[in-house]
């Protein structure tokens, strides 16, 4: 559905992004990770024919967004950063105006805005200027107008920020609801969203794709950790826990009513909860909490994005 | 054409939906009706030439007033984004807004019919120089508005469009007037006087309706209208 190939935008000396190549299959829901100032915005400008590449291509639909900018416009929905709208008008006549530009008809138009208003829950607001509206409402409005014309692709920057924690979640729902049937590439850098509704992630910091997959794909490239609480003499139990052969690294991270938390990382391929389970039983020392942990998409992000500094 | 006429009735609307267009109206009647009317019962002739002689000027200001806006407030709310994004062609974009402008412009005149009816009342003026007047303020206000509109889309803030836009509607009015002129060379002279803004103007005005005043009027919007359009469409590939 969208392919890039070896996009790269400079601006000035700056190069914003840096020769990135990816693809997104219909149905899909990618999201676009990284910091700040990753080149993520610039991205998504160029996919909605906003901006113009520095060299490389993209298309989406198979119409490449210079030469056929038009038909790629027709068959995306964007949001772009910060909602911007005409603030003067009234939600009603804004999607009015979009829709007018869109050429939908005017009785194509009455049944889908019912549709749009549910969805997006704009009915209390419908006649209000869009100047009076909070952040929320705006962000609503701004995802109503991206899906009024039931484009093919999506295309959302940030889309829940500036939502309160239920209007997030309603519209990660959303998204989620939409994805069933159309392809969706929404940036972020707010971890727990990609987690909640993506089904594939691209890293991307500093211009530069760093990581790109699965969510499981993605956790596996980072380590696992084993967690096990125990009661006990600290450099003892350490020691023991270095030398049966399981772990690399041990490390007492924390204490609390005698016991001390160890976080051990296994030798690569090993599990070693139960093993670590053993040793304290052998030893008869008291355990009150053990785990095995892989490592969340947060640790990746952290792990990619800083050592590339 | 449905696009175009999506633009041209939002940008129109726009006007009115701020307290902008009465503000505008308001003190564009009041303030050439003041002008007006201060001197026209000592003058005690039933003429409209001091009210179309005050007009250029007041157009300077009120102009770029009017299209300031038009591309700057786009750029620095974001929304010029959401535009270009949509299936939109440029020239779509560029006419909706100029025409709107000029549908705005045009209700201002209409409005300021009370001039001439208040003449006609007190005493029995000639026709002819009223109507080639509003013909001439009609043409130059569209010259006017397009070259404040493709000013509007050099920059993102509202009042350097409508400074930039007084001291270049006002260069370009002056550019054919005795003050430049009279510095140049021989040759030049012709050409300055063609070029000025404000030449074209006084023999409409008078009520000779010279169709070389109207093309020229009419290039002058052209040539500014394609400048916006080209401009914009250059803006993206660089």
């Amino acid at each position: 559905m969208i392919q890039v190939q070896n996009l790269k935008k400079t601006y000035g000396t700056i190069t914003a992004v840096d020769d990135i190549s990816f693809e997104v299959q219909k149905g899909d829901i990618i999201g676009f990770l990284g910091p700040n100032g990753a080149g993520k915005t610039t991205t998504m400008k160029i996919l909605t024919c906003f901006l113009g590449a520095t060299s490389g291509t993209a298309s989406i639909g198979g119409f490449d967004v210079e030469k056929d900018s038009f038909e790629v416009r027709k068959r995306i929905g964007y949001l772009p950063e910060n909602a911007p709208l005409y603030t003067d008008l009234d939600v009603l006549s804004f999607l009015r105006f979009i829709a007018e530009i869109r050429q939908i008809d005017t009785a194509k138009f009455a049944s889908k805005i019912d549709e749009i208003i549910i969805t997006c829950g704009l009915k209390s607001v419908l006649r209000r200027p869009i100047s009076q509206l909070s952040k929320g409402f705006r962000q609503r409005v701004g995802l109503a107008q991206a899906m009024i014309h039931d484009p093919d692709v999506l295309i959302l920057d940030e889309p829940t920020s500036g939502l309160d924690p239920n209007q997030i979640i309603e519209i990660r729902e959303l998204i989620k609801r939409i994805g069933r049937e159309k392809t969706v590439i929404l940036s972020t850098h707010i971890l727990p969203e990609v987690s909640a509704t993506c089904s594939r992630a691209i890293i991307i910091n500093r211009g530069k794709i760093i990581a790109q997959g699965t969510l499981d794909e993605l956790s596996s490239m980072s380590k696992e950790y084993v967690y096990a609480k125990i009661r006990g003499d600290r450099s003892q139990i350490e020691e023991k826990l270095r030398s049966f052969g399981g772990a690399q690294s041990v490390e007492a991270t924390g204490e609390s009513d005698g016991f001390t938390m160890f976080k051990l990382h296994p030798v690569s391929g090993r599990r070693i909860a139960e093993d670590v389970f053993k040793l304290a039983v052998a030893n008869g020392w008291s355990m009150s909490e053990l785990k095995a942990e892989g490592a969340s998409l947060e640790e990746v992000f952290t792990q990619l994005t800083r050592s590339g500094q | 054409m449905k696009r175009f006429a999506a633009i041209f009735k939002k940008e129109f609307k726009s006007y009115f939906l701020s307290p902008i267009a009465y503000v505008y109206l308001f003190v564009f009647i009041g303030l050439t009706n003041w002008l007006f009317f201060k001197t026209f019962f000592i003058s005690n002739q039933a003429s409209m030439r001091a009210y179309f002689g005050v007009l250029p000027i007041i157009f300077l200001f009120f102009i770029p007033a009017v299209t300031m806006r038009l591309w700057s407030e786009e750029k620095k709310s974001g929304t010029i984004e959401l535009l270009f994004t949509l299936p939109l062609q440029v020239v779509e974009v560029v006419l909706g807004k100029f025409l709107a402008a000029y549908a705005f412009l045009c209700i201002s005149l209409i409005f300021s019919f009370s001039v001439p009816i208040s003449v006609a009342m007190a005493g029995d003026p000639e026709w002819g120089p009223i109507i080639g007047g509003y013909a001439g303020a009609f043409f130059m206000g569209g010259a006017y508005l397009a070259i404040g509109i493709f000013i509007s889309n050099l920059t993102e803030n509202q009042i350097i469009a409508f400074i930039l836009g007084v001291v270049i509607t006002f260069g370009m009015y002056i550019l054919g007037s005795p003050i430049v002129t009279f510095s140049l060379p021989n040759f030049a002279v012709p050409v300055f006087t063609f070029l000025g803004l404000g030449n074209h103007y006084d023999s409409i005005s008078r009520g000779v309706i010279d169709s070389r005043d109207i093309i020229y009027y009419l290039s002058v919007m052209g040539v500014f209208v394609f400048l916006n359009i080209h401009f914009i469409e250059n803006r993206k590939w660089r």
